[in-house]
């Protein structure tokens, strides 16, 4: 079992002894860029992709074969096309999320970016292409909030998801500008908000321009989406296209505000949620300095608290919405980093925890990989 | 002419510190240099052709204000790299 950390001063890679006990580091690789995402490919499983840039220069993706040992760059990184003479074009800030394509797919990839902006490979993550059925949308300006300046690290696409049963099928998420739906792989995007609320626009019930902070999609139950958002924790099963909003049930003094949301890969009923303080002027840390993760058991009717291991007082953690993530063992393992730099594990599906690495710099990804 | 490479973008270089391109204008000369250092251009340079916010671009100590600035040797050209904060 190995996890991938992104940070803002490079990765790291964390492998675990059989028993999940015990964690090496090895890294930092590319000490000094910003990774906002490092990603395995479970179709070949020693090939990583890596979204990176550093404070002077622009984004671009680094591909690993061998699991991180050589990297090469991508000879065409995620770009926006060309605008036509005269006219202002949008500019990549950032690769922000990585998704690997269909397992019909090998060789397929995306990519979500700031400003939002979907990008497609066709070969292992070498060469890159807009997806021109959402940039090039006459409703693309609408759905993204046109110019504005958007959140603090710039707005974001993210939680690209792709139906296992059909590669045409797909969602993602905007930050801001809502949670889109296609069925012909990206050649027509549909608003897919119902349920969801936004109130900080001040239309009610608007088709879009909500604030998805993570979409995950179940890969037993294509159709059951859970998501955590600016305004709440939701869950969605696709036939009735309507969100209900779940985190309801979370304690009032808790709330149902955060970034991540985590799913069990065998439990389409059971969901993680790490909840921050979304009062006053929106702290973002762990409500009342008492880090805790919330589980449900049953899709979202209840929530329990797991907090065992954690700090009881004095815990300002900021958990980002790629830094928490499962893996695939019995029980399943939970895992969070920290913008403070630790990362922090349970082997008993979130019931205890530990923290297996301190002092890393800010992180921004953790994923899991597991090599055959 | 005669281009000074900052540390950041060495590794393009295989760490050489200065190199050599040519071209009429800066955009000649950048589309030089990424044809023998591939993937260097993108980093400085986005995909609407202005120049990144963290890079400069001197030509003979002369701040370059985009990318149709005219050369001619002997010029040289320093790229900077202008560090933020953190």
């Amino acid at each position: 079992m190995h996890l991938l950390i992104g940070t803002r001063k490079g990765a790291f890679i964390l492998e675990a002894d059989k028993n999940r006990r015990k964690w090496a580091t090895r890294g930092p690789v590319f000490l000094g860029n910003i990774v906002h995402h490092l990603v395995q490919d479970p179709r070949r499983p020693n090939v990583l992709l890596m979204a990176a840039k550093t404070g002077h220069l622009g984004p671009t993706v680094f591909r690993s074969t061998n699991f991180g040992r050589t990297w090469k760059e991508a000879s065409r990184p995620p770009a926006f096309p060309k605008a036509p003479e005269g006219q202002k074009g949008l500019v990549v800030q950032h690769v922000f999320w990585l998704t690997p394509g269909h397992a019909g797919e090998p060789k397929v990839w995306y990519a979500g970016t700031s400003p939002q902006g979907l990008f497609r490979t066709e070969d292992s993550g070498d060469t890159w292409e807009s997806v021109a059925g959402f940039h090039g949308n006459p409703m693309r300006s609408a759905w993204t909030g046109g110019d504005q300046e958007g959140p603090p690290d710039g707005a974001t696409l993210h939680s690209i998801l792709i139906d296992p049963r059909d590669p045409k099928h797909m969602y993602f998420g905007m930050s801001a500008g809502g949670f889109f739906e296609t069925s012909d792989q990206g050649a027509s995007w549909k608003p897919l908000n119902k349920g969801c609320a936004a109130d900080f626009i001040p239309t009610p019930d608007p088709e879009y321009g909500h604030d998805p902070h993570c979409v995950r999609l179940h890969p037993l139950n294509p159709d059951r989406l859970y998501m955590q958002n600016h305004c709440g924790i939701y869950r969605m099963d696709r036939s009735e296209a309507q969100w209900v909003r779940i985190g309801k049930k979370m304690p009032k003094k808790i709330g149902d505000i955060g970034f991540p949301i985590e799913i069990h890969p065998r439990d389409t009923e059971t969901a993680w949620v790490f909840p921050m303080d979304g009062t006053t002027v929106w702290p973002r840390t762990s409500p009342g300095g008492k880090p805790a993760v919330y589980v449900t058991r049953n899709g979202g009717k209840s929530w329990r608290r797991q907090q065992k291991g954690l700090p009881a007082e004095q815990g300002w953690f900021t958990v980002k919405r790629q830094a928490m993530t499962t893996d695939a063992c019995e029980p399943v393992g939970v895992y969070f980093g920290t913008t403070g730099g630790e990362v922090w594990a349970s082997r008993d599906e979130g019931e205890s925890w530990r923290c297996i690495v301190r002092s890393l710099p800010h992180i921004y990804s953790v994923e899991t990989a597991q090599l055959k | 002419m005669k281009i000074y490479v900052p540390g950041p973008l060495r590794s393009y270089t295989a760490n050489r510190a200065e190199v050599s391109a040519q071209g009429a204008t800066l955009a000649d000369l950048l589309g030089d240099l990424d044809r023998q250092f591939p993937g260097m251009r993108f980093r400085m340079i986005n995909e609407q052709d202005g120049i990144r916010e963290h890079i400069k671009l001197f030509v003979n100590g002369e701040l370059a204000p985009d990318l149709s600035t005219p050369l001619s040797a002997p010029d040289e050209i320093h790229i900077i790299c202008a560090l933020s904060g953190g």
